[in-house]
């Protein structure tokens, strides 16, 4: 229990002089989460634009694919990205693995299928509302795809913030690929994991409630997002 | 059968523009047929819509107006039987300068100047007073910055008839616009109607209400069971209606 309460105490030290390794880390999370969010969305938010669309043969195995991905184990997904970037694999001559870049990666390929599935609903709800009036209007696909990526922002922005929420939250698949290096690929989640095990709990602590916070602050921006579309009317 | 009306004349040899646009109408649909589910829910009907004019289309629930009216304007496909507008197949060019106002108005979740700076772009125009100026028409001027979805039932169909008109259409289909609307919403769009039929632009009409077909229409085609049972100039159809289903119709009856 001594222990304990000087964990805490340490912890709250870390946080209050914002210490360097501890903003180090911080800030590496956020950058590798927040890029894995951008790139899933690049990638995502077309297929789940196309599907919700479109009517074609085998869209409702498809759909149930991906459904089905949302629910990747993070683990899986570390060690099918660590072989393909291993020394002996197909992309090991990129020299990636234990890079921040590798995480990235990981995590894209974790939260893809979540911004895609979501987002696919997202779009064939508007979609549903908008189809007759476009047919009638003669509106050209491109500018259909545009027009409900617009307006289902809100809707889609809360769908990035649940991927990015999973992204930043994941410990299993960056262990793999990033190793946990200090001051390279040295994440909240990965030094949780692993200086609780050496004894570090100060830190740990102090990564934890950040990571807890981040989680609030996520569902606050949601919450926020619906409550200003649902006012304006927007969604 | 009355197939042309000639007491408004339409646009109608050349386009809008007088370029080499090829005419939209006049439209000239035969033997079509809507099939779904097995039953034939629109049954070998021939009609000829002339330039200019109103033609009010009437008839009980449930005959096939809606279907009709989609299947003129290419939202179904005839399963059997041809449409040509202009002497040809309905084609983009055609649509494009055909405008449909649905019974329930589907607005984008945007602003009321949103929705027209919408439709506007689509036929290559763009800028704040052109849309400021359609508003202005349609009494919704002091609404453009608001929702559209929070505008009342009457203002929601006063924006999607401005946002047809707004494309310059040639052609203006209404299904039922203003059923549920107040008396004075109702005379609002009436005079929209009218004054853009002054303009040139052909008007079918869907409704129910005797009284505004009267005011409006010049021309009455009445629907029962997916035919077409009769069609008069107004006068004639209010006066003398030839058919049993047309007298029942209008004298409140349940049509059989
Ligand atoms: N896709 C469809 N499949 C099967 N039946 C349909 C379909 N669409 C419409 N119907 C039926 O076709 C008939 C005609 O429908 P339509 O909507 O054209 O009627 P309407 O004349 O517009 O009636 P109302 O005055 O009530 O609007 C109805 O009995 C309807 O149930
Ligand atoms: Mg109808």
């Amino acid at each position: 229990m001594q222990d304990f309460g000087q964990a805490f105490s340490l912890a709250f030290h870390l946080l209050w002089t914002a210490d360097a390794d501890l903003m180090e880390i911080i800030g590496l999370s956020l950058r590798v989460s927040l890029i894995a969010m951008a790139v899933s969305c690049a990638i995502a938010l077309p297929i789940g634009a196309a599907l919700g669309m479109s009517r074609f043969r085998g869209r409702g195995a498809l759909i149930i694919l991906l459904n089905a991905m949302m629910g990747l184990p993070p683990v899986v997904v570390g060690l099918c990205v660590y072989l393909m970037l291993s020394r002996a694999g197909p992309f090991g001559w990129l020299g990636l693995l234990y890079t921040p870049t590798a995480m990235i990666i990981a995590q894209s390929i974790l939260i893809t299928p979540i911004i895609a599935a979501l987002s696919r609903q997202v779009i064939e709800d508007l979609h549903g509302e908008y189809a007759e009036q476009f047919r009638s209007m003669c509106v050209p696909v491109r500018t259909a795809i545009a027009t409900l990526l617009w307006d289902a922002r809100y809707s889609l922005l809360t769908v990035a913030l649940a991927g990015f929420g999973r992204a930043v939250a994941e410990v299993g698949a960056v262990i793999i690929v990033g190793g946990n290096i200090d001051h390279l690929t040295r994440v909240m989640t990965t030094a949780i994991a692993l200086e609780t095990s050496k004894g570090d709990l100060a830190l740990a602590l102090a990564l934890g409630m950040v990571l807890l916070l981040i989680a609030l602050v996520i569902n606050a921006g949601v919450m926020a997002l619906r409550m200003t579309a649902t006012r304006y009317s927007y969604a | 059968m009355l197939d042309t009306i000639t007491r408004y004349e339409g646009r109608d040899a050349v386009g809008i523009d007088g370029a080499d646009e090829p005419p939209v109408l006049p439209c000239d649909a035969r033997g079509l047929c809507f099939e779904a589910g097995g039953e034939l829910l629109i049954d070998h009907v021939d009609l000829k819509l002339g330039s200019g004019a109103v033609t009010v289309i009437m008839g009980p629930n449930g005959a096939g107006k809606t279907i009709l009216v989609r299947l003129l304007h290419g939202m179904l496909e005839p399963s059997a039987g041809e449409i040509l507008w202009g002497g040809r197949t309905l084609c983009e060019e055609t649509r494009k300068r055909q405008a449909m106002v649905f019974q329930t108005p589907v607005l984008l979740r945007r602003s009321v100047e949103a929705n027209i700076a919408f439709a506007l772009r689509l036929h290559g125009e763009n800028g704040h007073a052109r849309c400021m100026q359609t508003l202005e028409e349609a009494g919704l001027a002091d609404k453009a910055r608001q929702p559209a979805r929070l505008l009342s039932g009457g203002e929601r169909q006063r924006l999607a008839i401005a946002r047809a008109l707004a494309a310059d259409p040639e052609v203006l289909f209404l299904d039922e616009a203003t059923a549920s609307l107040d008396p004075g919403s109702v005379l609002a769009i009436e005079e929209t109607v009218l004054s853009a039929r002054d303009r040139g632009v052909k008007i079918i009409f869907i409704t129910h209400d005797i009284g505004q077909a009267r005011r409006l229409g010049d021309d009455i085609v009445f629907m029962h069971q997916g035919r077409i049972v009769e069609r008069a100039p107004a006068s004639e159809f209010f006066e003398h209606p030839a058919s049993r289903a047309a007298r029942d119709y209008l004298a409140g009856r349940i049509v059989l």
